[in-house]
């Protein structure tokens, strides 16, 4: 199940890809062959249309599926490659709380009782959601589960943060107050950040790095280095340089997507 | 003109609250329900029916106090058979779908004797389990042998139903098989459990009866449903009727109870369990 993955990817890179490439036992070619680094710290967001093999790279590099060929390195941590995951749904247990929802990585890695309830407090702290712990998540709105489902992630104290479009589904004014409660969180940690979306101005105002993708097969057609001053707020997302970013890497975006873009 | 007229406001229908119409529900069946002992006896007065063909209510709930000594005690060895075979089943069905579950080898090799156990009328069974096995025991078989399957089938359900995300999410942190069934598969096929559990509890009470009938004059049983059966052997018809009442009710008691379970475990969080408002 794990063939192809190997650890320690070499010094100061948390997630390496050489020549992975996905095919599905139907013969669809969902991805690659991609070659990718990502540096330990680093925010990056993977950017293309549905269908594009960008959830399927997140799956091959949380070791959720293995690759058709090449070779997929993760950095261990000593106790193992630790990731976190947070899916498109906030994917809950609905049959229980909270609290027991983000002490499940725990109680599966059989931690302590007493250790496992401190982390849960601080990881449902660091979402804004210590009040909420007795509650079940069908009483919770649509942004509250994605917190939820964040503090699960980062209960365990992962060193990757593997993010498959998990805001795509919220409303606009919840998603930008989740997208910088996410850089506040991503700032004070210092996690390496693998982000999976298809929006442009998500991509640019969260990430360090922007990687453009072209759909079936998944590939790497474009990179963009946002370099803007840290820490960004409301201001750089109004900013003109905002702006150029946008159209820049929208323009990439329709070029790999193989469309014609007016003007 | 009278076409633009609007209906004066008493015409409208009131509006019932939230407790009237709880009031209503309840009181429909019952009204429904008089109705129809007060038109049982009605035909067998003006007929003039003699008790042999068809008693009235009256003599049927006469024979119900008068024969006290007797049904109780019938209607405890029945519901004592439906009881052993409802956990017979519940057990049976879950552990073989756990075990199906576990491997897929062992399901095609024994699903297809499960489904010919379940599609044979088990009153054409019932005869031969009686010659084999020693009558409380053949009584047993006959009511899990009826209620096994829906549970068998309705966990398994479950247990496939398993969210695929929060399947990953586990495979992600390295759970073990025993603790993806119990924090992940099991809850998540509670639901489903309980509904065949429902269907189980019936459907025992049918099996024991059935094979109780079955074993009929042989047998040295004494269940509800054997007192059916002497009973019509010796054309005595109102506590033919009164035996048929208690059956009916222990149904009834039997699905209140597992349905009351079900309520009670998913409350916090199923759909199925949850109050329009929410």
């Amino acid at each position: 199940m794990l063939s192809g993955i190997d650890a320690s990817p070499g010094a100061g890179v948390a997630v390496s890809l050489r020549g992975v490439s996905k095919t599905y036992d139907s013969g669809v070619v969902a991805l690659g062959p991609i070659d990718l680094d990502v540096r330990k710290s680093e925010f990056v967001s993977l950017l293309g249309p549905s269908g594009c093999g960008k959830s399927t790279a997140l799956r091959l590099i949380a070791g959720l599926s293995a690759p058709t060929s090449g070779a997929v390195r993760v950095s261990d941590s000593g106790a193992g490659r630790s990731i976190g995951f947070v899916f498109q749904e906030p994917t809950l247990m609905p049959w229980t709380s909270v609290r027991e929802n983000v002490r499940l990585p725990l109680k599966l890695a059989h931690v302590p009782h007493s250790e496992a309830d401190a982390r849960v407090g601080e990881a449902l702290a660091q979402v804004g959601l210590a009040e909420f712990a007795d509650a079940y998540p069908r009483e919770l709105s649509g942004g509250m589960k994605m917190r939820v489902s964040l503090a699960r992630a980062l209960v365990t104290d992962p060193d990757i943060l593997l993010m498959d479009e998990p805001f795509a589904a919220l409303d606009e004014i919840t998603r930008v107050r989740l997208n910088n409660d996410l850089l506040a969180l991503w700032r004070k940690l210092h996690k390496t950040v693998v982000f999976v979306t298809h929006s442009v101005f998500e991509s640019v105002y969260l990430s360090q790095r922007v990687i453009v993708m072209t759909p079936r097969p998944g590939r790497l057609a474009a990179e963009f280095r946002i370099a803007a001053a840290e820490p960004r707020s409301e201001e750089f997302r109004t900013s003109v340089e905002y702006a150029a970013h946008c159209r820049e890497v929208s323009i990439a975006l329709a070029r790999a997507s193989g469309e014609k873009l007016a003007s | 003109m009278s076409l633009l007229e609007t209906p004066p406001p008493a015409a409208m229908p009131a509006k019932p609250g939230n407790g009237n119409a709880r009031l209503v529900r309840i009181l429909l069946p019952v009204i429904v329900l008089a109705a129809g002992v007060a038109a049982w006896d009605l035909v067998v007065r003006i007929n003039n029916i003699p008790p042999y063909v068809l008693p009235g209510p009256g003599a049927v709930f006469s024979t119900l106090v008068a024969d006290w000594p007797i049904l109780p005690q019938s209607l405890l060895t029945t519901l004592w058979t439906t009881l052993e075979g409802f956990i017979a089943a519940a057990f049976g069905g879950i552990a073989l779908a756990l075990l199906f579950n576990q491997s897929k080898w062992l399901e095609h090799s024994l699903l297809p004797y499960a489904i010919i156990l379940q599609v044979t009328p088990v009153i054409a069974i019932a005869p031969l389990l009686l010659i084999y096995l020693p009558q409380q025991t053949a009584v047993i078989v006959c009511a899990w042998i009826v209620a096994f399957f829906p549970v068998l089938s309705n966990t398994t359900l479950g247990l496939n139903s398993v969210d695929r995300n929060l399947a990953g999410l586990f495979q992600l942190y390295g759970a073990s098989r025993a603790q993806t069934l119990r924090y992940l598969k099991l809850p998540a096929a509670l639901p489903y459990i309980l509904g065949g559990l429902r269907i189980a509890g019936g459907l025992s009470l049918i099996g024991a009866v059935v094979a109780e009938i079955a074993a009929g004059s042989a047998g040295a049983g004494s269940g509800l449903a054997y007192r059916i059966a002497e009973s019509s052997y010796r054309l005595n018809i109102p506590r033919m009727f009164a035996a048929l009442l208690l059956l009916s009710a222990a149904g009834i008691v039997i699905y209140m109870l597992l349905a009351l379970a079900s309520h009670l475990l998913l409350r916090r969080w199923h759909e199925s369990a949850l109050g329009k408002e929410n």
